[in-house]
């Protein structure tokens, strides 16, 4: 308790209340207290002072009311050439006049839905932000694709952001896919405030057998945003499971990200690029755990750092003893473009089966001057030279966004921010 | 054309060239031949403008310009290409994307209008032949997984395409098989004019079959201490460096 006494004003946090789940709520909040807010004593958070940042950028820790956007906002936040359908919220409430009507899916707010099983999936014992999520959400939004159902184009969940009376934003996503459903998710955030505000959300995806779902999360807000994401997928039999996390702004991110491969024959895949400047800090910690034989799981997490930027990335591998023939492969690079610019990454593999085929590695550097030089030597100016050869190194993660327009869009992004800032 | 007037150059407080003194006429082929260690691949880089190389005296004019005040994208766009010994894997960086950022970019500090996409094709197409290099090559990223032989045949294929004044071949016939090495030399002979010139370092006399040098230069110890014409390169084929090497140090201890 000493830590939660520590951080006694973060603790306002869990006098919020949010509608039913009365049960999930007080395993939440017992859960929470048990942990407490992380120091800087908590191993899961060393690199990442989420606690103290907080306690510093935000004076009211009551909850950020619902506010009104326009179909016209809304529109305007599309990307170029995007036809899917779109769920919009605001500070994490679902506005159900301005979003699609998606045909064959299902999609109602959490409180209707009162016997889905929040933290069945995100165990709130696993992370204290988790836990602080499930003790207080304020609403959430079920979705529900049914099996076989194959969603052609993209869903994109579209959150407005704004400090509106209180600065905590605490959204809670429950997504289930069916038997061979096949769906894919676009997260996007738009920030509207000029106040900082907290935003602590938690993602909870429940596979089938044999479904395939993409989740791509855009992560833009700006300066004046503090984040904690819990993302947490059970793979199950032939299924496969795809996210790639784009992080560009935000004061403090930390990204937790967690597949667990519950049934054989099953691919994870997680895919991130953290491109950083000013004093932007992004932690993403990832698990994948390897419980049955037959399952792949790839990882490659990519950073460009500027500034006094700060990267953490830590990404965790179980493979269980029942695992065997698992193939499990884990690549963090990263180019520092400053003296200032740090990263913290550590690889940590935990194999208990014998026969597994594992790789991991990482590599933190500079830009490679050899190859600066020898397009410099071609007539191509130095600037664009560094800008071709980052924008290279950035591709291999945009590469896996399937969706075109929100790939360019990216992309468009990544370029931009190269082509000037850098 | 090209003016290079006791050029002294060192690498990390270390000297490697010592004073090296040459002139490059337009319609000449110049061959550089030495020893490892002689400091060939050092006045190519230098030429280039390698970073890691400090001028330390001398001159180098090109074209009645200061070469050594130029950065090495304006020396390219200037006339001046190097291929490179060892050319550089860029993963990600597709072939045909670099060539095209790389020629515009040459053109408009030429004064000349950007090509679009049709033109630059159809120039690469045609570029393309001189070297035998096939378009599939071309559309991967820049030399990953190339073989030795692609890669240096990508160089010239470069060079066609820059239609550089002065070409610096710095081994480009090291590790090459004799028909790449037909491919490659029939290329820079394609491209030979009165209005260009070359310059080949090679430690093998082997290439200068195909490429045939109006001079013949020997490094050693950072200056050139012996020119000639290719009978000179025939010489060293025979006999190797070391008689060079002791004429060399017997006067230096005279």
């Amino acid at each position: 308790m000493s830590t939660l006494i520590k951080h006694e004003i973060l603790g306002e946090m869990l006098n919020s209340t949010g509608k039913g789940f009365e049960q999930a709520r007080a395993e939440g909040k017992e859960a929470f207290e048990s942990q407490g807010f992380p120091t800087n004593k908590s191993e899961e958070y060393k690199f990442t002072a989420i606690s103290k940042k907080l306690e510093q950028s935000i004076q009211n820790f009551g909850a950020a009311e619902s506010f009104e956007v326009t179909a016209e906002d809304v529109k305007n936040n599309l990307f170029e050439g995007f036809t899917g359908d779109v769920l919009v919220f605001t500070n994490g409430h679902f506005q159900s006049s301005l979003s699609s009507e998606i045909a064959g899916i299902e999609v109602a707010l959490l409180s209707e839905k009162s016997d889905t099983p929040v933290g069945s999936i995100a165990k709130p014992a696993k992370d204290p932000f988790c836990a602080l999520n499930q003790a207080v959400f304020t609403d959430g939004i079920f979705i529900s694709v049914p099996k076989k159902a194959v969603v052609e184009k993209p869903i994109l969940l579209l959150n407005f952001n704004k400090a509106v009376n209180g600065q905590v934003i605490q959204p809670r996503v429950w997504i289930e896919a069916g038997d061979f459903a096949e769906v894919t998710f676009i997260n996007h955030t738009v920030n509207l405030s000029d106040v900082t505000y907290f935003s602590n959300k938690v993602v909870e995806v429940k596979g089938g057998v044999n479904s395939q779902i993409r989740f791509y999360k855009l992560q833009n807000e700006g300066k004046n945003v503090i984040e904690a994401n819990n993302t947490e997928t059970d793979i199950h039999k032939d299924g496969r499971f795809t996210s790639v996390t784009i992080s560009l702004s935000g004061e403090l991110v930390r990204n937790n990200l967690s597949l667990n491969i519950i049934g054989s024959n099953s691919e994870g895949n997680m895919y991130g690029l953290y491109l950083l400047n000013s004093k932007s800090h992004v932690d993403n910690h990832t698990n994948v755990d390897h419980t049955v034989p037959h399952a792949e799981s790839n990882e490659l997490y990519k950073g460009i750092l500027a500034d006094q930027s700060r990267g953490v990335f830590n990404g965790k591998i179980f493979v269980r003893q029942d695992a065997q023939k698992t193939n499990a492969f884990q690549q963090n690079n990263n180019i520092l473009l400053s003296e200032d610019a740090v990263v913290n990454t550590k690889p940590q593999l935990e194999i208990w089966a014998d026969d597994v085929k594992c790789s991991h590695g990482c590599t933190t550097g500079q830009m490679d001057e050899e190859a600066l030089f020898y397009l410099q030597a071609r007539g191509i100016a130095k600037d664009q030279a560094k800008g071709l050869l980052l924008y290279a190194f950035a591709g291999e993660v945009l590469e896996h966004i399937r969706d075109e327009s929100f790939r360019e869009y990216c992309t468009n992004l990544v370029q931009d921010r190269l082509g000037s800032k850098f | 054309m090209l003016s290079i007037k006791n050029l002294h150059a060192s690498i990390e407080g270390t000297p490697i060239l010592r004073g090296i003194n040459l002139e490059v006429k337009a319609g000449e082929v110049h061959a550089i031949m030495g020893p490892n260690g002689s400091g060939k691949s050092t006045l190519a880089s230098v030429l280039a403008g390698r970073e890691e190389y400090e001028v330390t005296e001398g001159e180098v004019i090109f074209k009645g310009i200061d070469l050594l005040e130029l950065s090495p994208e304006v020396r390219a766009r200037e006339g001046v290409f190097l291929a490179f010994q060892y050319p550089v894997e860029i993963p990600g960086v597709s072939s045909t994307n670099f060539l095209r950022t790389a020629v515009n970019q040459v053109r408009e500090y030429r004064g000349l209008d950007p090509l679009d996409a049709v033109k630059f094709l159809t120039l690469m197409k045609e570029k393309m032949k001189l070297v035998e290099i096939d378009q599939k090559l071309l559309s991967r990223s820049l030399n990953e997984g190339f073989s030795g032989g692609e890669k240096k045949r990508n160089e010239i294929f470069q060079m066609a395409m820059l239609d550089p004044t002065l070409s610096i071949l710095d081994e480009t016939d090291s590790g090459l098989d004799i028909d790449a090495l037909r491919i490659v030399s029939n290329g820079v002979n394609q491209l030979k004019s009165d209005k260009n010139a070359t310059i080949v370092v090679t430690h093998y006399q082997r290439l200068l079959d195909y490429i045939v040098p109006d001079f013949v230069h020997v490094l050693y110890n950072g200056r050139i201490v012996k020119s000639g014409t290719k009978e000179l390169a025939m010489e060293l084929e025979e006999k190797g460096y070391d008689w060079i090497k002791e004429e060399v140090d017997s006067k230096a201890t005279v």
